[in-house]
């Protein structure tokens, strides 16, 4: 329950730089989704804010309250690490204990009996409660692993891609939990995925990092419909938005270099000619795998579509976005 | 790193079987041997061809623990019956016991010094060993150089030095002057030894613990420690095996109070002829602790030695 600040926050490791002056405000009570590929300094922000690496400049606010010097600890912030980090000589139960018997909280027994319980049932794990944390499936341990960050109750939740390793009706079943947990205890969530599902439906905020920056910040509909560049455009969207020369379709602003067509934004009727190379039926919605003029792009249509690979549509662009030779969106 | 295992054939696995039951046994023999000769009469124990079956006697073991007198006729009748078992057995000789010997004293000293010396380097090597392995420590290679360099020559290549170092600190015969001698000498195999098990240790263990709200020497010992105990366990008996058979600076240094075991073994043999099944008791009895203490940890040793040679 505490606003996070990143302050000119920068941090290199041995020549690479992680985080590059990165300045950001998350709100109290929000959920804040990271993203950007393997490197982009994701990881890297939550280890700034959770005290575990310090930065070679800037400062990191908690609540107001510089962290500098401040240990983990004493920074009483709950972490869900990618690699998990069971303790591997304890049990199930032992190691959703272990953070309430540190000596910063020091839970009276039956409180954390009963804490262990309730988030146990959360994260349906009840049956494996006594198992050693090693006798565990990947899912199993990536669910233990997030109980051990919710039986606290921090200032600050991080998480670190903490539903990859579940099936897909866990996943969603925790998207849920989770932002009924988050919005319950009205803590402050920052949290890191690839998957932008659970960007689109959690976060109240999305973080786009890149090589170290932070690109855009702003809330999840936002940067999907108003992404600053072409690399923010291509963080959101399944499947991902066509970036095309802009010169393909008349209308083009000047000074655009390339044009970006989210699947949805592209009509069908009029306009250029396209080939249907694939049709893939997915059950709630169609995909149309186009060339035009030698340009791959696809497209979302009516699921019960009759059309089939090699005939030929005409498309055009609805709520384009333009973007200059660098990238950034001019229009 | 990849490799494949292929299941031996019945053939491969008879032949390994073979030449496993070969090399036991001829490990074995000399043990064996010594505990078969611990319970032999002395001229059973030298007679030629040595004896594969004989009557088994204690006398060695009553022997090394004790010290014996030969006494006239007169004497022996002055003396009365011999009223223990014990008294019985070395009786038939013409012998009684005198006295204890100073072999329970010196099997005292191996323990305490041996033991004493496996502590420290364990509690001293788990401490280096962890800086080491966590933390930026300025020169590290060159420091971990260094602490290695110390055993590249025989220990007993500086027993000049040390025998000249020890009489004037007055160390010399004394139990703290033995402990850490042999602590110096095992503490570099242990670091080494145990820096490479706490680096297998994924350092993410204690960065949970730091988050779950403990400090950096409470994620250590609850985190670390139980973890490392394989490593630990393994180096703990390669430190006891050496402090514990340890000869020559056991001769040099120590003579009345803090001797050790393996000096006074080989002196046994002069008390009253060749003695050869007291000697051959006194090893026995020897080998024991030793053999307890691996036996306790073959757990953990087992796992220590294959420890790090698999990729997970």
């Amino acid at each position: 329950m505490a606003e996070i600040v990143l302050e000119n926050v920068t941090k290199t490791f041995g020549g690479t730089v992680a985080l590059d002056n990165v300045s950001l405000t998350i709100p109290d009570g929000s959920f804040v989704v990271l993203l950007g590929p393997t490197g982009a300094g994701k990881t890297t922000t939550l280890r700034m804010v959770s005290g575990l690496d310090t930065p070679d400049s800037g400062e990191v606010y908690i609540g107001g309250r510089p962290m500098k010097g401040l240990s983990p600890a004493e920074r009483n912030v709950a972490m869900v690490f990618q690699q998990y980090s069971l303790y591997p000589h304890l049990t199930v139960r032992q190691n959703l204990e272990f953070p309430l018997k540190s000596p910063l909280l020091r839970t009276p027994l039956e409180l954390i009996d009963r804490t262990v319980k309730e988030v146990a049932e959360v994260l349906q794990i009840v049956h494996k409660l006594d198992n050693k944390a090693t006798a565990l499936s990947g899912g199993e341990m990536q669910r233990v692993s997030i109980g051990r960050a919710l039986v606290r109750n921090p200032q600050i939740f991080l998480m670190d891609e903490p539903l990859s390793s579940l099936d897909a009706k866990l996943r969603a079943d925790l998207r849920i939990e989770l932002k009924r947990i988050q919005a319950k205890l009205g803590a402050t969530l920052l949290y890191v995925t690839h998957d932008q599902i659970e960007a689109m439906t959690m976060a109240t905020h999305v973080g786009v990092l890149n090589e170290g920056r932070l690109v855009q910040f702003g809330a999840p509909r936002e940067v999907y419909e108003h992404p600053v560049s072409v690399y923010a455009a291509t963080r959101l969207g399944q499947p991902r938005i066509n970036v095309l020369p802009a010169d393909l379709f008349a209308g083009a602003p000047s000074g655009a270099k390339s044009i970006g067509l989210r699947p949805e934004h592209i009509v069908q009727g009029e306009g250029e000619e396209a080939l249907v190379r694939r049709v893939e039926h997915l059950g709630d919605q169609t995909r149309l795998h186009l060339t035009l003029k030698r340009h791959d792009l696809v497209t979302v249509t009516d699921p019960h579509t009759p059309l089939r690979g090699g005939e030929t549509i005409r498309i055009q662009p609805s709520r384009p976005l333009y973007f200059d030779a660098a990238g950034i969106r001019i229009a | 790193m990849s490799y494949s295992v292929t299941e031996p054939s019945r053939r491969q696995k008879w032949f390994a079987g073979v030449l496993v039951v070969l090399y036991a046994l001829i490990t074995i023999l000399p043990l064996v041997w010594i505990i078969a000769t611990s319970f032999k009469t002395p001229s059973d124990a030298i007679a030629y061809p040595p004896k594969t079956f004989f009557t088994p006697t204690v006398e060695g073991y009553v022997n090394v623990f004790t010290t014996r007198t030969r006494l006239t006729e007169e004497q022996l009748q002055a003396v009365g019956e011999p009223q223990t078992w014990y008294d019985r057995l070395v009786r038939k000789d013409g012998l009684v016991i005198s006295g204890p010997s100073r072999f329970a004293e010196r099997f005292t000293n191996s323990v305490i010094i041996g033991f004493g010396s496996t502590i420290l380097c364990i509690v001293l090597g788990t401490a280096a060993a962890y800086a080491f392995s966590r933390f930026k420590v300025p020169l590290k290679d060159d420091l971990m150089f260094f602490i290695l360099s110390t055993r590249m020559m025989p220990p007993i290549a500086v027993a000049i030095p040390i025998f000249l170092m020890f009489r004037s600190l007055g160390l010399s015969d004394t139990h703290a002057g033995m402990i850490l001698l042999y602590t110096a000498v095992n503490l570099s195999l242990s670091v080494w030894l145990l820096k490479g098990f706490i680096d297998e240790i994924p350092i993410e263990y204690e960065e949970a613990a730091l988050i779950d709200g403990y400090t950096r020497f409470q994620a250590f010992y609850k985190v670390v420690l139980p973890q490392a105990a394989t490593g630990i366990a393994s180096t703990a008996i390669f430190c006891l095996i050496f402090a514990w058979n340890e000869y020559a600076f056991a001769v040099l240094l120590t003579s009345g109070n803090a001797q050790t075991a393996p000096p006074f073994i080989p002196t046994i043999i002069g008390v009253s002829g060749q003695d050869w099944p007291a000697v051959a008791a006194g090893a026995t009895l020897f080998l024991v602790p030793v053999m307890v203490f691996t036996i306790l940890l073959r757990k953990h040793l087992l796992r220590g030695i294959t420890f790090g040679a698999v990729r997970k």
